[in-house]
């Protein structure tokens, strides 16, 4: 957007430079703090303070006076965090969203990008129709997709019957990829757009330079788009990363479809199943242990990408 | 890569991405024994009085709290997302736009709240609301969906790019206060981002399921997707519930994909803003 500069700036400012200056600055001032405090207040409230609480209530444990005596809550230090560690179920389920990570996320960028390039080429036609048809999948929230699915995978009212009879997507070693694909089906087309608004912002004179010397359109799409939508990948493997260690509502529906989905079959469940017992100290400490996972995860996925992108 | 190519890749994953939803269109003007019984894909004879008899029983079953499910959810996403954008707008229109001490503080502590699992917060949300008797309400569901990290950090990205600092100075000699010009100029030159922000962040909402599934235990509460969660997870026991749920899951996703459709146009320009450096 283009502001014409007016000449009558300066000449106004100088009548009184010092109290305009003073007055305008205290004004912003007061601006920022209007501005500013009704977001701060809320995340103060519902981002830190729960953080806050939930290491805290990690840290306490519950003790009876006596055998029948009432249950108190008392400082028990790192023994929930101890508890964490030697509960074997707990680190399954996180080793289940590893692998699933590890498998589901580079398929499901790797198809996002390879459509953000066809969308962006000049080989297709009907951009519009592709880009809407691919993002719809993400206007179905997980816990219907997963009903949906559910039903799509189960031998007697799936409409892919010749393949659910043969093959039981809802057992036992398939269940998890069963997820994967309902996961991948939702956010490929919400990936491929950030990738391919990405795309959109690129310069067309660049192509044109690189016509000019000769590059293909593959070698284009290889040298030149690929490397400057970098960050747009980045972004999308963050919000990934986190998506898959956060897991809750497609395996949860999935359970009353499959038997294979057990109560701690994602960190998450594990929380939820813990919560339920109710036991808050384990479960704020296995929230507390998750919450750091995804954090380290996610920033250490930043530093790797973001050495690779300046080499 | 030949043209014939790269349209049968987006023919075959077309077919991937739409059956589905086809599936369920389709299932939704069946009976429940036409379901199993007829060809999958295809609607049935009586398909068309089908549907809207199962459009009927879905709002009368139970006295109809299945409308109350989408009021309430059209409630928690819809007042939620615009509110909590407006309140994402202020915060990161002044993160761009004023220097100020602490204004990097800030906005890495928002940043980092942006990788921090929702999920994650909803268990102690809900000791703490249940200390200050607050859970099972409208507002254990409502008052934390109103924090947007992400709507932040894209707001204070696109005012940074889109709202010339020369602009809001010609407003102040004009005798705008901060405020207003922030409401009547700096907001039009935003719109395509606080599309988007609204936008996402009322799908975050609508899909959210760990915070309504730990808050609320009243039934005339739930969102949608937790009512047709629970409907689903009884359909062992009561079967007629199986087109119920079909039939809910595809009037719930409907208005979703009308609001995207719609606002296309705005948001589609606002979306590249957080991958660009």
């Amino acid at each position: 957007m283009k502001v014409t500069r007016q000449t009558t700036v300066p000449a106004i400012a100088t009548g009184a430079p010092t109290i305009r200056k003073r007055a305008t600055s205290s004004a912003q001032r007061r601006a920022v703090l209007l501005f500013v405090a009704p977001f701060g207040v809320l995340f103060l409230a519902f981002y830190a303070v729960p953080i806050i609480f939930a290491v805290v209530q990690s840290l306490l444990t519950v003790e009876r006076k006596g055998t029948f005596g009432p249950p108190q809550q008392v400082f028990g230090g790192f023994i929930q965090y101890q508890q964490v560690f030697q509960n074997t179920e707990f680190w399954e389920s996180v080793g289940r969203v590893l692998l699933f990570g590890v498998v589901q996320v580079p398929i499901m960028l790797g198809l996002a990008l390879l459509f953000a390039l066809l969308l962006d080429s000049p080989l297709l036609k009907g951009k519009k129709f592709f880009r809407l048809a691919f993002f719809a999948p993400y206007a179905v929230p997980g816990v219907i997709a997963a009903i949906m699915w559910g039903f799509l995978y189960s031998p007697s009212l799936s409409p892919f019957g010749a393949v659910t009879s043969q093959v039981n997507f809802l057992s036992a070693d398939l269940v998890l990829w069963a997820i994967a694909n309902i996961v991948t089906w939702v956010y490929v087309g919400y990936n491929m757009l950030i990738i391919y608004s990405s795309l959109l912002a690129i310069p067309t004179e660049i192509y044109e330079a690189a016509r000019l010397d000769g590059a293909s359109n593959l070698q284009i799409a290889w040298r030149i788009k690929i490397p400057l939508v970098v960050p747009a990948i980045i972004l999308t493997g963050v919000f990934s990363i986190i998506g898959t260690l956060q897991l809750l509502a497609e395996p949860q529906t999935l359970r009353s479809f499959s038997s294979a989905i057990s109560s701690t079959f994602t960190p998450n469940l594990a929380v939820y199943t813990t919560a339920s017992v109710p036991n808050y100290s384990l479960a704020a400490a296995f929230s507390v242990v998750l919450a750091l996972a995804t954090f380290v995860l996610s920033f250490v996925f930043l530093k790797a990408t973001q050495r690779k992108v300046s080499q | 890569m030949s043209r014939g190519a790269a349209m049968l890749i987006m023919g075959v994953f077309t077919l991937y991405f739409l059956t589905p939803i086809w599936w369920l269109l389709v299932s939704s003007s069946k009976t429940g024994g036409d379901i199993t019984g007829t060809a999958p894909l295809w609607f049935t004879a009586d398909s068309f009085p089908t549907f809207f008899a199962n459009l009927g029983n879905l709002f009368t079953y139970s006295d109809g709290v299945f409308g109350r499910w989408l009021a309430n959810s059209a409630l928690y996403a819809g007042l939620g997302a615009l509110v909590g954008t407006v309140i994402a707008a202020m915060c990161g229109y002044a993160l761009a736009k004023y220097e100020f001490r602490g204004r990097e503080a800030i906005f890495n502590v928002v940043l980092s709240g942006v990788l921090v699992p929702a999920t994650a917060l909803a268990l102690p949300l809900f000791l703490i609301f249940s200390q200050v008797k607050l859970t099972n309400t409208l507002w254990a569901v409502f008052l934390p969906s109103l924090v947007s990290p992400f709507g932040v950090y894209l707001a204070r990205i696109y005012a940074a790019a889109s709202v010339p600092t020369e602009l809001l100075e010609a407003a102040r000699l004009d005798g705008s206060s901060e405020a207003r010009t922030f409401f009547t100029v700096s907001t039009r030159l935003m719109a395509p981002a606080l599309v988007t922000i609204f936008l996402f962040q009322f799908v975050a909402i609508w899909n959210n399921f760990f915070l309504p599934l730990i808050m609320l235990r009243d039934q005339a509460l739930f969102p949608v997707t937790l009512g047709l969660y629970a409907w689903n997870s009884q359909i062992s026991q009561i079967p007629e519930l199986r087109v119920l749920v079909i039939v809910g899951a595809l009037v719930s996703i409907l208005p979703l994909i009308a609001t995207f459709l719609g606002l296309q146009r705005f948001w589609s320009s606002g979306l590249g803003a957080g991958s660009v450096k």
